[in-house]
This record gives structure tokens, sequence and C-alpha cells, in this order.
């Protein structure tokens, strides 16, 4: 009980990351690299905090759902274009989109620009945001069976041959799409109630980058790979954080140089991410 | 169900892969298509299962045009294929490819099993019991939960004639089914084609091995750079001069 | 009007020689290389270091720093791409590996020289404006498309009259072709690298020289003014890079001009969309998807 009092916030940070990591990995797990979670979970957070903050009556639960719906909203105009280029030129698309919702916020002055929004109420509880996260495994771990389940696995494997088996391809890849920015969205709701206050910077591209590492580091081959990624990857350097300082590196870098090695040896050497450890493991001792 | 291509015809750029195609394939039917390398037989295929689409004429399923139909929404008239190259879900496992396969039989079932529904589980057992079956007809039962990588060439054609009969289709388009098997294997594949067709089913077969050809087609026709030359019984074309010449002029 | 044209084209200078390394290992690789920007940014600092701490002038500082941009990029390609190259998603692989080390070379910039704007010494370029037809413009500016037009026209010419430019462009069109040639893949590729990364870091430099404000994350805001360049101009096309460099640096410059500076990185963005909407094969780029 004291280890969760006093580690509270790395508990939390590993929820919402564990929750971004998922909507990164929605779009992964039909085969699309979408870039675009950073702005939609940016349209979550001010949705949830505007609310908040000029309604202040409406009860959590639909200031939750709202900055998941929006996102969500916003998903299809943005998918039905985009879905159908290939590989490398959806990535782009989508890093283009997470730019122009920073940038709009950044310039819009009903959100305070680029000071964004502070004093935002801390309606957010530790247990709030470990149901979320238990919701979104719930859900994509019973989509793994369905025929919605097996389609998108087709559809990652080989996008043209599920077509000939009458897979809707465009619909199934644009429902991933729907799902990764509602859940983006919720984490965005959910932080934005947790650390007070919303900014423009906190949704740049390399927030995506940090979704998008941890989604891979934990591996991509189960639907909670992800969320072991998350955990992996935040709870790390605040364990390394004494040595790295020791070592003589300033927070900040020593951080962002771990994920940026860590990345590099799981996609070189574990390439089916933290997830696949344990069967590889078993491999080698049986070899 | 019958197929009719008439007049059909498929440019790139200046090549024409297909020129002015005209047969049908009828219910029941066993439909050889053969004819050197580079005929555009591959590409006829493509062109029915609306991978492509036809520079002129038309492809018609039941008198219904189809040339102009996305993928998705042939196979949902019941057609089904294999490919030259083997385009099996390599990750995953040989029921699971063939369950995919089924995707247009089974009903969708995501909000059932979020509610954790008994109905739910009953239908992925019956889907997982279909897969073997239909694994059985093609002798890989015993491989049903092997990665579709770790199988053989011959192995893994028979994985995708069995996914394709997944969806219990209509017409069923089979490229080069035979490719790289033995003999027994080759025989094997030529008695389920046959009892597929008894079953009612049409067959539009692309083969290389010409003896199979003889003996399991109903009737042939025959391609060179991209133009029909000849078409009817296998005798007909046996013995027709054109296609003799075709292939003695490949060498083959 | 003029002076506009003016200030588009020394900014789509920039661009250009950024977008155009970008562009050259796309077309090889087939893999988007996100460290190009990381390499732009090191380079910069290399030349800062060289031109403020060893008090070397700056026409040795440059090359130098080039040549540096190139060496980091042959061993990014040999730590982060060459690993990859028989896979099967190589190109999302390579991707995410390219931004791994994005990151490291971020990091690494960041710890030695912390987050803020570091500046070139005064002294570093003299500091006189020239006039051209009605404008104005500094000495700065003009040497610096000087340079950025000579390095571009190099690499054109490299790439269709040389022997190394043919084994590049075989590679590019297909490896296993060139493979069968007799082309060394292996080399070949690695030169590509040395060409895009010196390029990309001289586009650093004089970004720097330019704008005299170097940081750890200044390459990413040019990262994607950069992919907006490639995809307008065409994946894997090198004229197609310089065209589309030089037209988003005027249409930048006429934008803000005219609707103000908070628009100015919003054109990148417009014109990006845009282009894969309606047309993602860009002016110059290939039609069909390239064969293995």
């Amino acid at each position: 009980m004291d280890l969760l009092l006093a580690y509270e916030g790395l508990f939390a940070f590993v929820g919402i990351n564990g929750l971004l990591a998922l909507s990164v990995y929605a779009t992964l797990s039909c085969g699309q690299l979408s870039l675009a979670n950073a702005g939609f979970m940016a349209i979550g957070a001010y949705t949830g905090a505007l609310i908040t903050l000029h309604s202040p009556g409406v009860p959590f639960l639909l200031v939750l759902l709202a900055a998941a719906a929006m996102p969500a909203v916003v998903a299809v105009p943005l998918g039905l274009p985009v879905l159908r280029l290939r590989g490398v030129f959806l990535a782009i698309a989508t890093v283009g989109f997470g730019e122009v919702v920073r940038l709009v916020f950044v310039n819009w002055d009903y959100t305070n620009g680029a000071l964004g929004l502070v004093a935002i109420p801390q309606r957010t509880k530790l247990w709030t945001i470990w149901l979320a996260l238990a919701v979104a495994l719930y859900l994509l771990g019973r989509l793994r069976g369905s025929r919605a389940g097996y389609a998108l696995e087709a559809i990652r494997e080989d996008e043209t041959a599920a077509s000939t088996m009458g897979i809707k391809t465009t619909a199934h890849k644009l429902l991933m799409l729907v799902l990764g920015a509602a859940l983006a969205g919720l984490a965005g709701g959910l932080e934005a109630h947790y650390t007070f206050m919303v900014a423009p910077g906190g949704y740049a591209f390399g927030r995506v980058v940090d979704m998008l590492v941890q989604a891979v580091v934990g591996g991509t081959a189960a639907f909670f790979g992800p969320v072991v990624g998350a955990a992996f990857l935040t709870v790390l350097p605040e364990l390394l954080r004494e040595a790295g300082a020791r070592l003589g590196f300033s927070p900040g870098p020593f951080r962002l140089f771990l994920n940026g090695a860590i990345l590099l040896a799981v996609i070189l050497y574990l390439p089916n991410g933290l997830v696949s450890l344990p069967r590889r493991l078993r491999r080698r001792r049986l070899a | 169900m019958t197929l009719s291509l008439s007049g059909v015809s498929r440019a790139f750029g200046g090549v024409r892969a297909l020129d002015d195609a005209t047969f049908t394939v009828a219910a029941g039917e066993v439909h050889g298509l053969i004819g050197p390398n580079g005929a555009g037989k591959t590409t006829l295929l493509n062109l029915i299962s609306g991978l492509l689409q036809p520079t002129g004429g038309k492809i018609e399923l039941d008198g219904r045009r189809i040339d102009r139909l996305p993928p998705h929404r042939i196979a949902g008239l019941g057609v089904a294929r294999t490919y030259q190259n083997i385009r099996l879900f390599a990750g995953l496992s040989a029921a699971d490819n063939v369950i995919v396969g089924q995707h247009l039989r089974r009903r969708a079932s995501f909000w059932r099993r979020l509610l954790l529904l008994p109905s739910a589980r009953r239908e992925e057992a019956q889907a997982r019991a279909g897969a073997e079956a239909t694994l059985e007809r093609v002798g890989m039962r015993e491989r049903a939960r092997s990665p579709a990588f770790s199988l053989s060439y011959g192995e893994q054609r028979r994985i995708e004639i069995a996914r394709a009969l997944a969806a219990q289709p209509r017409l069923l388009l089979l490229d080069e089914p035979t490719a790289g098997m033995n003999p027994p294997e080759a025989a094997a594949v030529a008695r389920l084609v046959r009892e597929v067709a008894r079953e009612g089913r049409a067959v539009l077969l692309i083969e290389h091995n010409v003896r199979l050809v003889m003996e399991l087609c109903d009737r042939i026709t025959v391609l060179n750079f991209g133009k029909v030359i000849a078409r009817g019984t296998p005798l007909e074309v046996a013995n027709d001069p054109a296609v003799i010449a075709a292939y003695l002029g490949e060498g083959e | 009007m003029g002076q506009q044209i003016l200030n588009g084209v020394f900014v789509g200078s920039i661009y250009a020689l950024f977008a155009v390394g970008y562009t050259l290992v796309f077309g090889v690789l087939d893999i988007l290389n996100l460290a190009h920007q990381a390499v732009f940014m090191l380079s910069a600092f290399a030349a800062l270091l060289l031109v403020s701490d060893a008090h070397l002038s700056l026409w040795a500082a440059l090359p130098l720093a080039v040549v540096f941009g190139g060496l980091v990029g042959i061993a990014l390609e040999r730590l982060a791409f060459r690993p990859l190259r028989g896979r099967a998603d190589s190109n999302i692989s390579g991707l995410i590996s390219s931004l791994a080390m994005a990151t490291v070379f971020e990091a690494i910039a960041l710890q030695i020289f912390g987050p803020d704007t570091s500046r070139f010494p005064q002294d570093t370029f003299p500091d006189r404006m020239i006039r051209i037809a009605g404008a104005s413009a500094s000495l700065l500016q003009l040497c610096i498309v000087g340079i950025s037009v000579v390095l571009m026209a190099l690499l054109t010419f490299l790439l269709a009259r040389t022997r190394l430019g043919r084994q590049i462009r075989a590679v590019a069109e297909s490896p296993r072709a060139a493979r069968v040639l007799g082309i060394d893949i292996d080399r070949t590729i690695a030169m590509a690298f040395f060409l895009s990364s010196a390029l990309g870091g001289a586009a650093g430099v004089l970004f720097g020289l330019a704008f005299n404000s170097i940081s750890p994350d200044v390459g990413r805001s040019v990262e994607l003014k950069g992919l907006a360049v490639i995809i307008l101009g065409g994946m894997g096309s090198v004229p197609g890079a310089v065209i589309a460099g030089f037209a988003l640096g005027i249409v930048e410059v006429f934008t803000v001009a005219h609707l103000g500076s908070s628009f100015r990185d919003a054109v990148s963005f417009a014109v990006l969309f845009l282009v894969l909407v309606a047309r993602p094969r860009g002016l110059l780029g290939p039609a069909a998807a390239r064969e293995a």
C-alpha cells in the first residue's frame, strides 16, 4: 500500500502510456502504421478540459466519453482518403495530420494558443486510469478470436489476398483507426485531468514516437504487448535515473537515449518485442 | 454458376497482356487454362477476381457484370482463388488460414464475444471444426496448428486450396495448384478438383502439367501471347495445329 | 514581390538540399530514413564546434562538417539499415530503426549541448547586403543559395554521368537485377547513404548559418517540411525534390507575407495532404511501386 502511494504518479503514467501504446497498436494490428495519435490525443485532451472548465457539473464519465468520441469522429474523414495510401505514405500523411492539429491549437485563441489551459481539476484517480486500461485490454482481447479479429490479421499479412476472400479491407482499417483515436482521446482526457493542464507542446511528434516505441518494444504479436512495453519504458528510466545521474547524464537526454537504444536493440534483435522473449528463451533452451 | 468472358482485353501501356479473350465456364465443369509462360493466364485470373480491371470487353457471372466490382464484392458473389506464388498468411497456422477463408460464411461475432455469450463460443468451435474438416479434404489435418511458413511448398498449396474451399465458392479459380508437387500429391489434388466440380461448382484451372490437364479437364482454353488460340475438349485441343506450334515453338 | 521571390528561393534552396538526400535514400532502399534530420542537426553542431572551438574558418569547417555528415550516414546504414535488409517488413522496421537512431543522436546532442539554441560566433561571416533587380539579399543568403545549387548540381551530375551514379540508379530500380549485373550492392548503398547524409549535413550547416540558431531539435521542424517536399517532388526523384524544394520555399514566403507567420508551417502540411490525396506519386514520382 505504501508502495502504491509513493509511486502513484509512476503507476498513473504507466496506465496512461499503456492506453496510448494500445492506441497505436490498434492500427498496427492490421498492418497500418498510423502516426496520427498525438493529434487524436490532443483533441481528446482539449475536449475533456474544455467541458470541465466551462461546465464543471458534467459527470466525469461523460467528459471522458466525449474525450474519446471527438477524435473518433474526426478519424473518419481523415481515414477515408488516407487509408488508401500504402505503408510509408500513410505514415507521412498521419504525421502531417498530427502536426496540423498541434498547429491549430497553437494558433487558437479560444484555447489560449501555445500556453494552453491550466487549473484543470484533478478528477482522474489512479483507479480510473487502470479501469480504462482494463476495459481497453478486454475489448482488444475479445477482438482476437472473432471474425473481425481474423480479418484484421489477414489484412496485416496480405491485404490483397484478404480482399479476395470477401474481407472489406477499408472498412476494417477505418474501424481500427477510429478505435485507436478513441483510445488516444481517452488517454488524453485522463491525462489532462491528472496533470492539471493541456498545452500543444505535449502533443508534438515526439509524443506519438513514444507511443510507437512502447508498442514495438512491448511487441505487437500479443494484444497486451504494448502495455508491457509502456510499463517497461516508463519504469526503466526511473529505476536507472540514479545510475544515469551518477554517470553524469542529465535526466532528459538519458531517458531519450534509453528509448532510442532499447528501440534499436529490439527492432534488430527481438523484432517481435518483449512478449516474444519467453518463446525465444524456451527455444534456446531446447536447442 | 456460369462465368463468361466476352472480348476481354488488358493492356499495360503498349503491351497487350490479354487480347479479346472469350470463353465460358459452366457449373460442374473443370475448365483448363493453358499456354506458354507469359501468355496472360494469371492476368486473366486477376481480372476475374477483381485485382485488375479489363481495358476492354466484359466479364459476367450468371449474366451479371463483375468487371468493375472491387475484389471483396466479387468474392461475395461466390468466387474464391489461389495464387501462382502462394499467398498464404505466413504467420498464421494452417487452420487459421482456413478460418480466414470462412470469412463470408461466418457471422460477425465480436459483440457476442464481448458479452461472453455461449453462442459465440459455439460459433468459434464450429469454425474450428469446419476448418479441420476442410483441411482433412486436402489431407492436411494433422498440420492444422503448424504455422504456414513452416510447411513445404506442396503442403502450402494444399492449404491454399483448403482456404479457397472454405468459402464454399460457386466459382473456384486455381493458379497452378500442383506446381512443385510430386505425382501422388498432384493426383490427389486432381481427384479433389473432380470432387469439387461434382458438387456443382465451376472450376477454372491454370496448369503447366499438360497430362494432368488432359485427364482432368472437361474443356480447355489455350492462350498464347494474350490471345485465345484454341478452345474445346482435351482431344480437340491436343490435335490443334496452332496449339502444337505454340508449344513446340516454346520448346516445351 | 521580387524580394519575396528572392527570400523564397533562399529558403527553398535549403529545403531542396535537405530533401534531395532524403529522397535519394528512399529511392534506393524504399525506406524513409527518419534519422536524416538528426544528421542535419549533428553536422550543424559539428560546424559550430569547428568554428567556435577549433577556430577554423567557415570555409574549412563547412566541407569538414559535410564529410562528417556523410560518415555518420555510413555508420547509420551499417548499424540500423543493413541488418534489416532481408526482412519482409523492412520498410516499416527500417523506419522504426531510423527513428531509434534519430532519438539516440538527439539525446547525445542534448547531453553535450543542452536544449537551448547555440549560435555561430559574430564574425563567422561578413555582414554585407547586395542589391539584385530591385531586391536586397545578404551576401550570406546568396552564398547559401549558391552552395546549395552547386551541391545539387554535383549530385545530379554524379547520378547521371558517373559509374557510381549508374550503379545507384540500378539498385534503386531493382536490387535483384543489379546484383545479377555484378554490382556490389553493399558498397553502392553505403555510398548512396554517404552522399545523402553529406548533403543533409550541408543543409544543416547552411541552415544553422542562415537562421543563426542551432539546437538539438532543429531537425524536427525541417524534417516535416522535408517530407512535404519529397512527397510533392515524388518519392525517389532527385530533380523532383529540387523543384519541389524551391516551390515550397516560395509558396511559404508568399503565404507568410499575405496570411501571417502562424500559417507558415501549415503550408507544408496543406501541400502534403493535397498531394497524397490527389496524386500520391507527386510531380516526378514513379507510377508503380518498385519491384523486388
